[in-house]
């Protein structure tokens, strides 16, 4: 911990009430959200670094797959550094991701839609960073959905992100699409996001450089999260 | 022209949408043998010191459902008030919780130690409080709460202090319901809406 946290800028993150997003209706607070300089109950927060990772954790080619098989569709390097908002890396981070597989087809029991589930894919994984902030997975690129929110609304290519800073108050969801796909300006929950240089934000940029030629193509997305503020004169004890 | 400072822009947030549990909490979804453990099964081991605690409650929304697909976070210090990875601090406590509404019922449920004050310095102390995030398909930025405890005194806690409306307060107070046990219902949206924070 390393003193309070920058206060978020506003109109970065999508408002609660979101009405094109219908679930967003009844799912919002009314009120505004309470405000306050941060404690230690959110300058500190959870460190998964005793968390043994399974030599597959991020590889989701190959971790629900078969013996001998690998998941179906695109295969794809999603890579990048997650930073603080003052350019610092943030190392041994943990990073979790889920998504659909190449058809659009989630593995969830409330799942229907018609697609075909991948025996060979389960859609999960996860990576803690490295001491430069990098992380890297490797998956298939995930298909568009269907979804029930106008009557004919279909999700764009997405992976899901969970991310932890190092503390509670740096906690982030959030969603990367990829570069190019005409969904991105249709999609009422990337369109929450009122600002068009901040939703640019979770566009993957296809990676040239990093693509394994005759293997995987890949994708850099890079994560930046809330920042602490250098702390000069605070009546606060010694390693809180 | 003025010297700017340069900042990079946030990462904005999205929802977590109805499948969360995949990526999160994978056996409550019905993935047999997921690729990676649910972490957050365990706040406080079976040596942690001070009083065991089980808190249940729901999260509602503004037409009075529960969510049936919600995540909830939690995180709080020791009975010493101090948190996890700090001199002094309890290494039974790992302090970090994450529970999955269930989806017939939308109940949660989990079971921790009860956390000391958390001390401020210069005689300053929030009371014992458990930190919640919660989200969920239609939550478009996780909602940061907490919970705190009917048995104690509040009037000091100095975040508490700076809420306007005092009668406010109370969505933040969990209900006793027996020994040991405490109900937390967390009110999205109308009448009794629970207080969220920004910080």
């Amino acid at each position: 911990m390393t003193g309070r946290l920058i206060p978020r800028e506003a109109g970065i993150h999508p408002p609660a009430f979101t009405p094109t997003y219908k679930t967003s209706v009844l799912r919002s607070p009314q009120r505004a959200l309470i405000s306050f300089d941060s404690s230690p109950s959110e300058e500190t927060g959870p460190t998964f670094g005793h968390v043994k990772l399974g030599a597959l954790d991020n590889d989701l080619l190959l971790n629900y797959a078969r013996p001998g098989a690998s998941a179906i569709g695109e295969r794809i390097i999603v890579h990048g550094r997650l930073l603080d908002e003052n350019g610092r890396p943030i190392p041994g981070a943990l990073i979790e991701i889920w998504q659909a597989n190449a058809g659009g087809r989630y593995r969830h029991k409330k799942d229907g839609y018609l697609a075909a589930l991948d025996p060979d894919f389960g859609g999960c994984g996860r990576t803690i960073t490295g001491e430069d902030g990098s992380y890297a997975f490797r998956t298939v690129k995930p298909g568009a959905y269907p979804w029930p929110n106008g009557p004919n609304e279909w999700r764009p290519a997405h992976i899901h992100f969970s991310i932890f800073g190092h503390s509670f108050g740096q906690r982030l969801i959030s969603q990367m699409y990829f570069e190019g796909d005409p969904l991105i300006a249709r999609c009422p929950i990337a369109q929450t996001i009122p600002d068009k240089a901040a939703l640019d934000r979770l566009i993957a940029g296809l990676d040239m450089s990093e693509t394994k030629p005759m293997d995987a193509i890949a994708y850099r997305f890079d994560i930046v999260l809330r920042g602490h503020r250098q702390t000069l004169f605070e009546n606060r004890p010694e390693g809180m | 022209m003025a010297q700017r400072p340069e900042k990079l822009i946030l990462t904005p947030s999205q929802t977590a949408g109805p499948y969360v549990h995949i990526g999160l909490a994978p056996e409550a979804c019905g993935i047999e043998d997921a690729p990676v453990a649910t972490l957050g099964r365990e706040i406080a081991g079976p040596g942690a010191k001070g009083e065991r605690i089980t808190v249940t409650g729901r999260v509602v929304d503004g037409g009075d459902l529960p969510l049936r697909d919600c995540l909830i976070e939690t995180w709080q210090a020791d009975a010493s008030g101090i948190y996890s990875g700090h001199a002094g601090a309890d290494p039974e406590v790992g302090g970090f919780g994450r529970i999955a509404a269930d989806f017939g019922t939308g109940e949660f449920s989990f079971e921790t130690i009860k956390p000391g004050a958390v001390s401020l310095g210069a005689d300053r102390a929030v009371p014992p409080h458990i930190s919640f995030w919660i989200f969920a398909r239609g939550i478009n930025h996780g909602l940061h709460t907490r919970m705190y405890f009917p048995e104690d005194d509040l009037s000091g806690d100095p975040l508490l202090g700076r809420i306007e409306h005092r009668d406010r307060i109370a969505t933040m107070v969990a209900e006793a319901t027996g020994p040991g046990e405490y109900r937390f219902e967390i009110r999205l949206q109308g009448p009794g809406e629970t207080v969220f924070f920004d910080i």
